[in-house]
């Protein structure tokens, strides 16, 4: 079943779109991570979704029913955010507490509620502090409270882990993730953190500029980004783009990096492409993730080149290194237990299987 | 020589300034202080008298009721001006178009002397062509509005103007604690299913806690000091029904040369002042620590 | 909450909402206009009565509209009738009012300034203790300090002028000024002033080269501040001057209360406009200054 669907969506502030015809549906009891840069509109989706921003064109609907014009309070939603948004004059438990107290709900369901939700959250102890007692992960914890206990259709998240310290951070994107795992109640999730994205959503939805630049599944957004944007802001560090082109030769397809006076030719015989007939000649580029040039042979197709180090940084587990290909700087990630030496040539196979080849003119996936 | 200036300039800069303000703030309360307890009369005498002047200033008819208008200005000052003050704030903070216009209106009797405001308010108060005229054109012909040469209600009068004068200030203070809070505490009231009137009494009025304190700090002191719209009202009159400490004290040194007393009527308001500033102080300053 | 809501009690509810929020905005806008009103009435009534004459203002009422402008009221309180004694006229004091301020608000503003910028980029040890000091002097209530006052002006001889008047408003000022200017540099990083002074630039250098040229915002507040305050002031013009020396709240004071002759409204009013109009093209021209001055040096009044 659909729990939430954004049609034909947009929304401008002035002369600024801020969205542009937004399409999504997700299913019932899945996780979507709205991913962007700033300013690319995720919040505003997210905000729109809630029925805290009014909408230019299109329509929301929460199970079936056009939502668009209806409050948020009558949505069946509740929301984390960022800066928590408690209530600093009331204390924990009022905190709480206080959306059901202004539906009306009775007293005892109201106590139930609270006593569930506490113990769950492990926020028993706290109930009668004000919210400028707790530390960051107590308020988050409080946050996370006070949206449960209305038992919402749809929980909405806007950067709800930006405020922690880095360890708390990935303690808490456990806690969500597990918290949804005992749940399964709709989530929609809005961050700017790549392996926030992709640790904890079903679903994800990469936005740039207002557009939805791919809404898929973790694997397929890393394996198979639909275009440059998706490929160069998934990973770190970002998956190379090389610059070259196109050449096809009977049934042989191959790419020919720039500079390199058809020497250095990559087969791409094994590459799926989206559509198979290119033109040769065309403009692309080839992409490959740092992880995915290894220093050894483990397939078959893997591609062979000599590249020379120039330069290493290492950061504890592994180590990053920038090669000179064809003039062209390429990253290549190994064990920090691989002895490399910069100003040296050494041995590298690109994994054909791993790739990803664009089109140069319209940054698409081909 | 030079060395030593050298390092020590940052203090020789401050100098003149610490110095100025050692000598004619705290060496003249002083002074003020000592004098209060000398039987000083059109000039300063040096030899102690006790606390004379203090008995003769609270036994003193005048002198109470001073103390008495300042106490019924400075609740009703108080009262009003955070009411009036809290309210247009709120209301300015809807989204109102031509906001800045009126947010200009409210606040320009702030830029005026109290002076000014005074001569205003004593044309628009004045008992035979002022608003009592005006009300009988309008077709009330009995209308009587006498409070500025009535001896019971000449203390409202000051207030109708010290309102007019000070309340878009208040406002200001509001408004700017208002716009201070993040807008994500509204949104996830708005989630949580509260009005608009819920918002305001149950969130965000808790939360202007320290907005409060900071203008009742700002208007008692204005009132304890209260002296030019008074002069300008009404000078104290009708009689002395609308003195004032700051007039009671200008008065006694100035026209009735009573030094002594005077200096002693000075200190009574000093220490009133004192004592709602060094709280006041205090706490801003700790504010300050913790963040 | 938990239930699914139909479509139907969607629609009723958005439609609900609709109504009440279009009369609480109607509510909401009578209630502003109406204080509106109340703070523009005296404003309107001063400048209706100064462009009466006396026989239409005894006629008619406060808000009548005159029914020719009549602009003599005006050039009276500016420029007198013409006849010698007992003829007072704003000219000479609004002159010793701008003789008085602007020394008064220069001086003020500079020392402010270099104190707020020792206390804030050279500290030591005790300098919140030397802030706190003159912090102070903001509060006091200057009753406290009239009677030294006025005799150590008469000491040094510059009672009852124009000089003394700045000599009161500079010192007065101080603490306002170093508030200001302190609470500005507190908010300049202080890499800024390292940086300068790896580069060997020396205390004034940072002070004149650095400081001052970022320091425009503040200065602005603080001129505003400091005009405005002296320029309004009546406590230490009425004590420490009289008759030709005085500044021109004083003069406007004495001017509507003499009761040499009969009242003449239109010229009082006039002459209250006339006082007022220098704080008040400056509130309208910088407005945002003069309201973050009000705010910061919230507690004088």
């Amino acid at each position: 079943m659909i729990t939430l669907k954004v049609q034909d969506l947009s929304k401008n502030f002035g002369s600024t779109e801020v969205l542009k015809k937004i399409n999504l549906e997700i299913e019932e009891g899945n996780f979507l991570v709205l991913l962007g840069p700033s300013g690319c509109g995720k919040s505003t989706l997210l905000n729109i979704i809630a029925g805290l921003e009014t909408i230019d064109e299109g329509t929301v609907f929460i199970d079936d029913y056009n939502v668009s014009e209806v409050e948020p309070k009558d949505r069946n939603i509740a929301m984390v955010f960022q800066s928590y948004a408690l209530y600093p004059s009331m204390n924990v438990k009022e905190n709480m507490v206080f959306g059901l107290k202004q539906s009306k709900t009775s007293k005892e369901k109201i106590e139930e509620q609270l006593k569930k939700v506490s113990s769950f959250l492990h926020v028993d102890e706290l109930l009668n502090r004000k919210p400028s007692q707790l530390s960051g992960g107590q308020r988050q914890r409080v946050a996370i409270g006070r949206a449960l206990v209305r038992e919402p259709r749809i929980f909405l998240f806007d950067e709800p882990l930006s405020n922690l310290d880095a360890k708390l951070r990935v303690e808490m994107r456990r806690e969500i993730k597990k918290l949804h795992q005992t749940l399964k109640t709709t989530v929609v999730y809005v961050t700017h953190d790549q392996t926030e994205a992709m640790s904890l959503g079903t679903n994800i939805a990469i936005m740039n500029h207002g557009v939805i630049q791919q809404y898929d599944t973790p694997e397929n957004i890393y394996n198979k980004p639909n275009n440059t944007f998706v490929a160069d802001f998934i990973g770190s560090p970002s998956m190379n783009l090389i610059n070259g082109q196109l050449a096809k030769e009977a049934n042989n397809v191959s790419f020919i990096p720039e500079g390199s006076n058809q020497s250095g030719k990559v087969s791409l015989n094994n590459y799926n492409f989206v559509k198979s007939p290119q033109e040769s000649g065309n403009d692309i580029y080839f992409g490959i993730r740092p992880e995915h040039i290894h220093y050894k042979k483990t397939n078959d197709t893997d591609f062979e080149v000599n590249l020379r180090a120039d330069l290493k940084e290492y950061v504890g587990h592994e180590q990053i290194i920038t090669f000179n290909y064809y003039s062209q700087e390429i990253l290549g990630k190994f064990p920090s237990t691989v002895k490399i030496e910069t100003g040296q040539e050494m041995k590298l196979f690109f994994d054909l299987s791993q790739i990803s080849v664009f089109d140069k003119k319209t940054n698409k996936r081909i | 020589m030079f060395k030593w200036l050298e390092k020590n300039l940052p203090k020789v800069v401050l100098a003149p300034a610490v110095g100025l303000i050692s000598w004619f703030v705290y060496g003249f309360i002083l002074w003020t202080l000592y004098i209060s307890f000398t039987n000083s009369k059109i000039l300063p005498k040096y030899e102690l008298w006790g606390f004379g002047q203090y008995t003769k200033l609270w036994a003193s008819r005048k002198w109470l009721i001073a103390v008495d208008n300042l106490l019924i200005f400075t609740a009703l000052f108080l009262i009003f001006c955070i009411v009036i003050g809290i309210i247009l704030a709120i209301f300015l903070d809807q989204k109102i178009r031509a906001e800045g216009v009126l947010r200009t209106i409210y606040l320009y009797p702030m830029a005026l002397s109290f002076i000014v405001t005074g001569t205003a308010w004593k044309w628009i108060l004045n008992p035979t062509l002022g608003l009592q005229k005006l009300f009988i054109d309008m077709g009330f012909e009995n209308f009587t509005f006498d409070w500025l040469v009535n001896r019971e209600m000449a203390i409202y009068t000051i207030v109708i103007a010290g309102v007019w004068q000070s309340a878009g200030f208040i406002m200001a203070l509001f408004l700017a604690g208002l716009r201070s809070i993040e807008d994500e505490i509204v949104k996830a009231a708005k989630i949580d299913g509260a009005n608009l009137f819920t918002v305001y009494w149950k969130i965000l009025i808790p939360m202007m806690r320290p907005v409060f304190f900071t203008s009742f700090v700002v208007l008692v002191h204005i009132s304890i000091k209260s002296y030019d719209l008074i002069v300008a009202l009404t000078q104290g009159g009708p009689g002395i029904s609308t003195t004032m400490p700051a007039l009671y004290m200008t008065q006694t040194a100035f026209h009735k040369s009573q030094v002594g007393l005077s200096a002693a009527s000075a200190m009574m308001m000093f220490m009133a002042v004192a004592a709602v500033i060094i709280p006041y102080l205090y706490s801003e300053l700790r504010r300050e620590n913790v963040s | 909450m938990s239930a699914n809501i139909s479509a139907t009690s969607y629609k009723q509810l958005e439609q609900k909402s609709k109504l009440k929020n279009m009369l609480l905005r109607w509510f909401l806008y009578f209630v502003l206009i109406l204080f509106a009103s109340y703070f523009i009435f005296p404003l309107y009534v001063m400048i209706v009565t100064s462009l009466k004459t006396m026989p239409e203002i005894r006629q008619g009422n406060l808000i009548t509209w005159p029914s020719q402008l009549n602009f003599k009221p005006w050039a009276v309180a500016w420029g007198g009738r013409g006849y010698g004694a007992g003829d007072t006229f704003l000219r000479p004091y609004f002159w010793n009012s701008i003789k008085m301020v602007v020394p008064a608000v220069v001086a003020s503003t500079f020392i402010g300034a270099m104190t707020g910028y020792v206390l804030t980029k050279w500290r030591f040890k005790g300098d919140s203790w030397i802030f706190l000091f003159l912090l102070f002097g903001c509060f006091i209530p200057f009753q406290a300090i009239l009677l030294p006052m006025a005799r150590t002006l008469g000491v040094l001889g510059i009672s009852n002028s124009i000089l003394g008047l700045v000599v009161v408003h500079t010192v007065y000022g101080i603490p306002f000024t170093t508030l200001f200017f302190r609470n500005y540099y507190v908010s300049i990083p202080n890499e800024l002033i390292k940086a300068a002074r790896i580069d060997g630039a020396g205390f004034f250098k940072i002070f004149f080269k650095i400081l001052l040229p970022i320091s425009a915002p503040i200065i602005v507040v603080t001129v505003i501040w400091q005009f405005t305050q002296i320029w309004n002031d009546f406590l230490f013009g009425s004590t420490f001057s009289f008759g030709e020396a005085a500044p021109i709240q004083v003069a406007l004071n004495n001017m509507v209360l003499s009761s040499t002759s009969v009242k003449e409204y239109n010229v009082d009013m006039a002459s209250a406009i006339i006082a007022g109009f220098p704080t008040l093209i400056v509130y309208v021209l910088a407005g945002k200054y003069f309201i973050r001055g009000l705010t910061s040096g919230a507690v004088k009044g």
